[in-house]
């Protein structure tokens, strides 16, 4: 079993091996981002003619059905149509922004890929810092955004870029927030050390993934809602609110510029649902104990595969929010308990060499209660009647 | 030899996008190829072997000070540069290279062969922190949190004139193109 767990890893040092010495690094660093190329693209693919599936099914109609079986070879004609249409950029746009921006975000992404573990060694680079790193490539899709709605030069464009930039910036606080609390128990910045500090079984049969603890549940949460939002996903597709402002950034591409955003974007989804799953859901470990010999590659993409799956759902069932709720949501709800479940977590890490019989029951009832109590004191702010009545300046 | 080689290119790029954003006549281009520089900063710091430096620099300087510069060109009205700051812009520059000249030049580590040296882990980085530079660390953590109340107190003050003189929905909504800054 533990042949077929490494079976990628063997493989791509076979690969690699075949190649005379000197080239051997080369080879293989060319291997793996071939292979993790190869993977999330086809994973691109599959989750937009899946997506259009769930959303048809949720909505009661049938979704995309004419191209080859049960219309599951849309996305190919999709890619045909996108590169044959035709590429259209507006007379007073900044033509070289314009073309650069559909690169500034996509390139960037697939860095992200590098630093996450796929499987046990199944990972690219295993940075010191990976962490960091993950969230510096993260930096340059706020550029991307700005660059395509300032160079559009579309009052539209430049309200869906501001609109987005505002909403980056905002939920980038409670996803680092939530990340936090997983780097304090792991002691580490590296991705790997933090999958290492989830292994192990409780009670002799439950992985002790951080999602099984107060502060890791919570986190979680606060971790998924933040990372929709700064991958544009609804609830917070504002950005490209189509029914206020066209397309946003979108508003002025056409042809294959658009699909890179749209590639981009789903990247960034990837790549962070990606991050959730190690942070939270243990990575690659399997969720029992009597599941230890299955293969970990597995788990991460049955682990991923859930979560892309639970933002299809999200997405088929929540409205748009309005763009103050959204900031509120964020300022005064996620960004606070954010903050006290860094203190839930403190008070997990300080109880953990509690060893009497019924200590996990305790330790939960504390974190649970300390988070349970800001969550009530704060989601009260969050009522309609708990602030004045908004004040329209400009649509009066 | 690569590694030469990839000194040479990475160098060549941020210089040639430093020289960019002083010489470019757009603003928001400006902006843009400093951002290129810090980019190329921060390619310099990982090729030392200074990971976290590498990566805080592009988190806080691409990530952060760039959208802060970027909003304060689009909040500022004119992006055309007049002409007339030229001659003291050039004495400015001159007087600054010159300053950093004679920095690099004094150096004693400039002239002989440098060790490499092995990279300070996060973890070192973070223990350090904590420990030897706590005073620093919290005199940041006071002024940054200083900072952010006043941005907020001042914030505040204004949605509060706003609200309480209804003269304000007379007020005209700023134009698209009084944003943008056209090229």
């Amino acid at each position: 079993m533990n042949g077929f767990d490494q079976i990628f890893v063997t493989m791509a040092h076979r690969l690699s091996g075949a190649a005379p010495a000197p080239v051997q690094p080369i080879m293989l660093a060319a291997l793996i981002i071939a292979a993790l190329m190869t993977a999330f693209g086809s994973c691109f693919a599959l989750t937009t003619i899946m997506e259009r599936k769930i959303l048809g099914r949720m909505q009661n109609r049938l979704g995309p059905n004419r191209v080859g079986p049960c219309g599951l070879l849309q996305p190919m004609a999709d890619a045909v149509k996108m590169l044959i249409k035709e590429d259209l950029v507006p007379d007073a746009a900044d033509r070289t922004l314009h073309a650069l921006a559909p690169l500034v975000l996509t390139v960037p992404i697939w860095l992200a890929f590098a630093v996450l573990p796929f499987g046990r060694n199944m990972v690219a680079v295993n940075f010191d810092a990976g962490i960091l790193f993950f969230f510096a490539i993260g930096g340059a899709s706020e550029l991307a955004v700005f660059m395509a709605g300032w160079s559009s030069q579309n009052k539209y464009s430049l309200i869906g870029a501001m609109r987005g930039i505002a909403q980056m910036i905002s939920y980038e606080v409670p996803l680092v927030l939530s990340t936090v609390t997983a780097l304090m128990m792991a002691g580490s910045l590296s991705l790997v050390a933090i999958v290492d500090a989830q292994s192990g079984y409780a009670f002799g049969w439950l992985a002790r993934w951080h999602v099984f603890t107060p502060w890791g549940l919570a986190g979680f949460g606060l971790f998924l809602i933040a990372a929709a939002a700064e991958s544009n996903r609804s609830p917070f597709d504002l950005p490209e609110g189509e029914s206020e402002i066209i397309a946003g950034y979108l508003t002025e591409y056409s042809g294959f510029k658009y699909a890179l955003f749209f590639l981009g974007e789903y990247l960034g989804l990837f790549a962070v649902t990606g991050l959730g799953v190690t942070l939270f859901l243990g990575g690659w470990q399997p969720p029992v104990k009597a599941l230890a010999g299955t293969p970990s590659w597995f788990w991460f993409a049955a682990k991923f595969a859930a979560l892309i799956f639970l933002f299809i759902w999200v997405r088929a069932t929540l409205p748009r929010l309005r763009l103050d709720q959204l900031l509120n949501f964020s300022w005064r709800f996620l960004v606070p308990l954010g903050l006290v479940n860094l203190l839930a977590a403190a008070v997990w890490s300080w109880t953990r060499p509690w060893q009497f019989p019924g200590s996990m029951g305790v330790r939960w009832l504390i974190g649970g209660s300390i988070l349970a109590l800001f969550y009530c004191w704060l989601g009260r702010g969050l009522r309609p009647d708990a602030r004045p009545a908004r004040q329209y300046h400009y649509a009066a | 030899m690569p590694h030469e080689l990839t000194f040479l290119l990475v160098a060549g790029a941020t210089l040639g996008a430093a020289v960019a954003a002083m010489a470019l006549r757009n603003i928001v281009h400006c902006a843009l190829a400093a951002i290129g520089a810090f980019a190329g900063l921060a390619a310099l710091y990982l090729q030392l072997n200074a990971e976290f430096a590498g990566f805080a620099q592009i988190l806080v300087y691409v990530g952060a000070v760039a959208i802060l510069i970027l909003f304060a060109v689009m909040l500022t009205h004119g992006s055309e540069a007049s002409s007339s700051t030229r001659a003291s812009g050039w004495a400015v520059a001159a007087l600054l290279g010159l300053c950093l000249a004679l920095g690099v030049g004094r150096s004693p580590s400039l002239w002989r062969d440098a060790k490499p040296a092995a990279g300070a882990s996060a973890r070192q980085i973070g223990g350090a922190l904590v420990s030897e530079y706590i005073v620093p660390l919290e005199t940041v953590g006071l002024l940054l949190t200083s900072a952010l109340l006043g941005a907020v107190t001042i914030a505040l003050r204004e949605t509060e004139t706003k609200t309480s003189d209804p003269g304000i929905h007379e007020e005209r909504p700023p134009r698209a193109s009084e944003m943008v800054s056209r090229s």
